[in-house]
């Protein structure tokens, strides 16, 4: 009894600890690959090649001042950062990050929560990141941080949709919510190769639910300034973008768990290597989140931002239709053959 | 531990929802009713009703509730107006209405108290996502798919509503 505990515990420590160092990894590398597409050096005086800078960034933020506008809401105001970052964080509790070792008589999965309605979580914990965005727009008692949060609000709620069509139809092929076995079903081919249109349209998705260009209408600089974070400084400024860095850390990974075969290995079967399988898997799971990481900010720096109405027709008239169809297609598939 | 956990749920339910009618901020209220839902969730939770739960967040907290808060942050009422005056004779209506809607609860309640014992005793599998599918669409089809064409006439009816010039 105490063990399992001991171990739940030291699971949360784990992957709290992980999202949290990549965050500040994830900053420092977006700020290296802007450099690199704009033909420049991007940070590289704190410590070897600026490896330090995170640490530098996170003691500013600290240090500064923190500011609360006269006329805000002052609770709705205060528990708006904490709304963002707590949904960001609990989200990847039902993430499998690897096949798990056998120790201390039992199995310990690498996975903090393993539940049989999975994705549905996900779903569920995600949707409800919004509310931190929308009421830390509208507490500012600032019109630019107010358009944000509307903006955000109809935005994610357009996108999500999409989203959680487009997963459908690997839920019908699987026949079941519990990542786990999504990602045991992969093995052998991935889930990207039997539902291409499936994986764009949660790619694109994605995107927008977590408020990154070519789809950061809460945000855009040119018309709002900063959005719906424009009245906040010190710590509360960095929560935001904590709980915007984690989005896209747990957005990645549910991209390689759904479609990219989570955990696995392609031709090799970890389970049967002990310990090593288990080192394996985790690296194979990590090297392909790392490259939808990259990928992300390699489309941040190269694709202009869309504008508003062009942001609602491609969610509700493109990428709606084309995902029921899809649905549609895997149903008849499924049932006639 | 299920009981304990059970009277906090019930307990929030209860002040979150006094919080929706007592607050006169709309946005006090709307972020209250939140609170509720997730309680309720909570409350589903403890049956073993997974699906309903994650449900009920996914639709009501995370969709419905943020587009109330939408219409509200776009409308920006003021605060409400403070109580109604006691000679007022709308709070005699309020007051009968009320008495019957309680009235009505109790029935109900006394009536399915036996229920309520049979479904906690037969846990399991009552609650999974297959169960709830396999019943929706065969013994309950009909309703379903009523409630369903419900939606979409109401769907049609509001886009109407905001298109009268196209006519």
């Amino acid at each position: 009894m105490l063990i399992d505990i001991a171990i739940i515990i030291i699971k949360i420590m784990i992957v709290i600890g992980g999202i949290i160092t990549t965050v500040a990894y994830l900053i420092l590398a977006e700020r290296k690959v802007a450099g690199f597409i704009q033909e420049r050096y991007g940070p590289n005086r704190v410590g070897l090649w600026g490896l330090l800078q995170p640490i530098a960034d996170g003691v500013k933020t600290l240090l500064k001042e923190d500011i609360t506008p006269a006329r805000a809401n002052r609770i709705i105001y205060h528990l708006a950062p904490a709304m963002v970052l707590a949904p960001a964080l609990v989200t990847f509790a039902v993430v499998p990050f690897g096949s798990g070792i056998d120790a201390f008589g039992r199995h310990i999965a690498f996975q903090v929560a393993d539940i049989g309605i999975g994705i549905l979580f996900i779903f569920a914990i995600t949707s409800i990141g919004v509310y931190g965005v929308v009421l830390g727009g509208w507490s500012s008692n600032n019109k630019y941080s107010l358009l944000g949060g509307l903006r955000s609000s109809a935005q994610m709620i357009s996108y999500e949709i999409a989203l959680g069509l487009s997963v459908i139809g690997i839920l019908l092929l699987t026949g079941s919510l519990r990542l786990n076995d999504i990602v045991e079903a992969q093995i052998g081919m991935w889930n990207v190769f039997r539902q291409p249109v499936a994986f764009l349209i949660f790619l694109v998705a994605v995107f927008a639910e977590t408020n990154r260009l070519p789809f950061d209408l809460a945000e855009s600089e040119q018309e709002l300034i900063a959005g719906y974070h424009i009245e906040y400084s010190g710590f509360k400024y960095s929560m935001f973008m904590l709980g915007e860095y984690s989005n896209i850390i747990t957005a990645s990974a549910l991209i390689v768990t759904l479609f990219f075969g989570g955990w696995t290995v392609p031709f090799i079967d970890v389970t049967k290597f002990g310990y090593w399988g288990a080192f394996l898997s985790v690296v194979s799971f990590a090297v392909k989140t790392g490259f939808f990481l990259f990928l992300y900010l390699w489309v941040r720096w190269t694709l202009p931002r869309f504008r508003y109405d062009q942001l609602m027709h491609l969610g509700w008239k493109v990428l709606l239709p084309l995902a029921l169809l899809n649905l549609l297609f895997t149903a008849a598939w499924i049932t006639y053959a | 531990m299920t009981e304990s956990l059970f009277f906090v749920f019930a307990a929030m339910a209860i002040v979150s929802a006094l919080m929706v009618i007592l607050n006169r901020n709309p946005i006090y209220s709307a972020v209250s009713l939140v609170i509720t839902l997730f309680s309720l969730a909570g409350i589903f939770l403890l049956l073993e009703a997974y699906f309903l739960a994650v449900v009920q967040i996914i639709i009501y907290a995370g969709a419905i509730m943020v587009l109330f808060l939408f219409v509200i942050m776009l409308l920006n009422p003021g605060k409400e107006a403070k109580f109604l005056s006691p000679t007022n004779p709308r709070i005699l209506i309020i007051t009968l209405l009320s008495i019957a809607f309680i009235g009505m609860i109790f029935t109900l309640v006394s009536g399915t108290a036996n229920y309520i014992g049979e479904a906690a005793s037969s846990t399991g599998d009552l609650g999974t996502t297959r169960n709830i599918g396999l019943t929706l669409f065969t013994k309950y089809l009909l309703p379903f798919e009523i409630a369903s064409l419900l939606l979409l006439v109401s769907l049609v009816g509001a886009v109407l509503m905001t298109k009268r010039n196209l006519r």
